[in-house]
């Protein structure tokens, strides 16, 4: 059970306590292992750890081609990189395939928030769901950080996890059962629901308490399994309430909300989607920072609940 | 003389029949990549009925060596040799291409036997093969890997990616072949991207490099051969090749990259082959 706020330092110890018996996992990396903690893995098991350099479209063949010897290739990267720049690769050499091959886009959203706009992915959950066969992951802890890694490797075909730069408080029960798919309720309420996800799952369950104050009743679920999304699930936590809030470090375009509208489209209930809207990141001194600049912050999300409460 | 004159004998005759498979699966009316098919028609003779251990049983039979397609769209050559090897009916060589079809346009192992990955987005392929050398290596298995890239393709930026990590990782169970035709989609080489200092280029980043006629089979098995016993690292074969060797209307041409032929030149393709066939029997 992990205790820490850290989802990247859990998700190479996960990898490292998985690596002892399961020989199959190998890891990959493009010279960023100190920030996506795939370094813990190359210090334990130097033999199955690939340094293949700041070559991501290579990283993520050879990737595909190590899975067709059986092994469980895990490429890392930032979430920018790892999607974006190795776009095709993951197209064409893995997801046409299913290959088994697991892609970690950390640092992602703009968690990264000292480096900017280049460093900073607003369109890699887009980007990957948007391929046949891929299953995307986006945990709000470490707890389900950790659950998630052992699914991956239980997991037959190509997972892409978006893994948040900055500790996070942990909100998820580690001793409840997980399986790839599931959301879950954190805040019970019968108003409006948010579905949530990445860090917007903690500034939502902080929007819930400002909102309480207020006596609005909202019941917030983590969304932490993009795709393939459970929409019975969803539509089931839809029932009672008046009004749909999405809430994702992600473009309105392309990700979550996307998603839940898509799920939603016979339904009758407004929706109101909150994210990053259409525009790229920037550099900050803190993450702090860009939550407040980019709308992002408890008080962002108690509005849009507002909003939707108060549309007809 | 280090092969036997049967051996060689019957591997020309491999490749006629290669050829022969390749020009069933293009008849007129049908469009087919017939250029790059056929400039690389020794190289995969030698590799899948002499050099490489494939099982005529079993196209996953785990001992095997591989082959990876880079230049995906030549599959058809790639196809002509499964067909021979009974991986597949014959039948099928005259439904490439078509809807619900076990041969696709581009390599693709989840419809065909012996098929080890899909490429045809072009620069992957080098890279998918160093993967599978790599874990082959992981698991201490004697199987070899081998790539077959366009020169057209080296423009890909990709490729060099692979030939520096390959290098890195002393991947001496990968060899690549190029299909050094000089014609690519549109025109020459040389004319839309020309790449100098080719063999120059594949030493400088530290491979074992071997330059061959790619249709002399004498040379092309030595290569190799030699390819095999190196042990420092990974090889390239930089095969001199013709584009759509064997048939004198293609010739060199890029416009038989990928075309239709008439039926005239139908005929006189399958006249090349009887011709071919007569002079290796003698």
């Amino acid at each position: 059970m992990r205790t820490s706020d850290s989802l990247r330092k859990t998700y190479g110890e996960t990898l490292v306590e998985l690596g002892k018996d399961n020989k199959a996992i190998v890891l990959m990396e493009a010279d960023l292992g100190n920030s996506t903690m795939s370094s813990l893995f190359a210090a334990a098991y130097p033999e199955r750890y690939f340094q293949m350099g700041i070559a991501e479209q290579n990283m993520a063949s050879t990737a595909a081609g190590l899975s067709l010897t059986g092994k469980i290739p895990f490429i890392n990267s930032f979430a920018v990189f790892a999607s974006g720049r190795a776009y095709d690769q993951i197209r064409s050499s893995i997801t046409i395939a299913d290959l088994n091959v697991k892609i970690c886009g950390s640092s992602a959203g703009l968690s990264d928030y000292g480096d900017g706009k280049t460093h900073q992915s607003i369109d890699d959950i887009a980007l990957m769901q948007v391929l046949p066969h891929m299953t995307v992951l986006s945990p709000c802890d470490a707890v389900e950080t950790e659950q998630m890694v052992k699914a991956m490797v239980e997991h037959k075909g190509p997972v892409y996890i978006r893994i948040n730069r900055n500790d996070l408080p942990v909100v998820s029960d580690p001793a409840a059962e997980y399986h790839i798919g599931k959301m879950t309720e954190v805040v019970g309420g019968t108003d409006a629901v948010i579905f949530a996800t990445g860090v917007m799952v903690q500034q939502s369950m902080a929007a819930a308490e400002l909102l309480k104050a207020e006596g609005v009743s909202v019941r917030v679920v983590n969304v932490s399994t993009i795709k393939p999304l459970d929409k019975d699930a969803l539509l089931g936590y839809c029932e009672g309430v008046r009004g749909v809030v999405t809430a994702e470090e992600h473009s309105t375009i392309g990700g979550l909300g996307s998603v839940v509208c898509q799920a939603l489209s016979k339904s009758k209930l407004p929706v109101e989607m909150l994210g990053v809207d259409d525009r790229y990141g920037t550099s900050a001194e803190n993450y702090d920072i860009l939550l407040r600049h980019y709308g992002l912050e408890p008080k962002d999300v108690a509005q849009k609940v507002r909003d939707v409460l108060s549309s007809k | 003389m280090k092969y036997s004159q049967e051996l060689i004998k019957e591997l020309q005759l491999k490749a006629i029949q290669v050829r022969a498979n390749i020009l069933e699966m293009i008849p007129p009316g049908k469009v087919g990549h017939l250029g790059g098919s056929s400039s690389i028609a020794d190289v995969m003779a030698a590799l899948y009925f002499h050099t490489m251990k494939v099982s005529k049983t079993d196209p996953k039979d785990p001992t095997r060596d591989r082959l990876i397609m880079s230049k995906g769209h030549a599959v058809l050559v790639q196809y002509a040799c499964l067909a021979e090897l009974g991986y597949f009916d014959r039948g099928e060589l005259g439904k490439v291409k078509t809807f619900n079809g076990m041969l696709q346009g581009h390599p693709d192992m989840d419809r065909t036997p012996g098929i080890e990955a899909v490429t045809g987005s072009l620069g992957q392929g080098l890279s998918v093969s160093l993967g599978m050398a790599l874990g082959l290596r992981l698991d201490k298995s004697a199987s070899r890997v081998y790539a077959i890239l366009g020169d057209g393709e080296l423009a890909e930026g990709q490729i060099w990616e692979a030939v520096m990590a390959a290098r890195v990782f002393r991947a001496s169970n990968l060899t690549a072949i190029v299909d050094w035709n000089g014609v690519q989609a549109t025109s020459t080489t040389a004319e839309i991207f020309p790449i100098e200092n080719l063999v120059e280029k594949w030493k400088a980043f530290g491979w074992n490099v071997i330059e061959i006629d790619g249709h002399d089979m004498v040379q092309v098995l030595e290569a190799l051969d030699a390819a095999k016993a190196y042990t420092e690292g990974p090889t390239a074969i930089l095969a001199h090749t013709v584009k759509g060797k064997c048939f004198p209307f293609a010739e060199g041409k890029a416009k038989y990259h990928n075309a239709s032929m008439t039926e005239d030149e139908y005929k006189v393709a399958w006249e090349c082959i009887a011709e071919m066939r007569r002079e290796v029997e003698a």
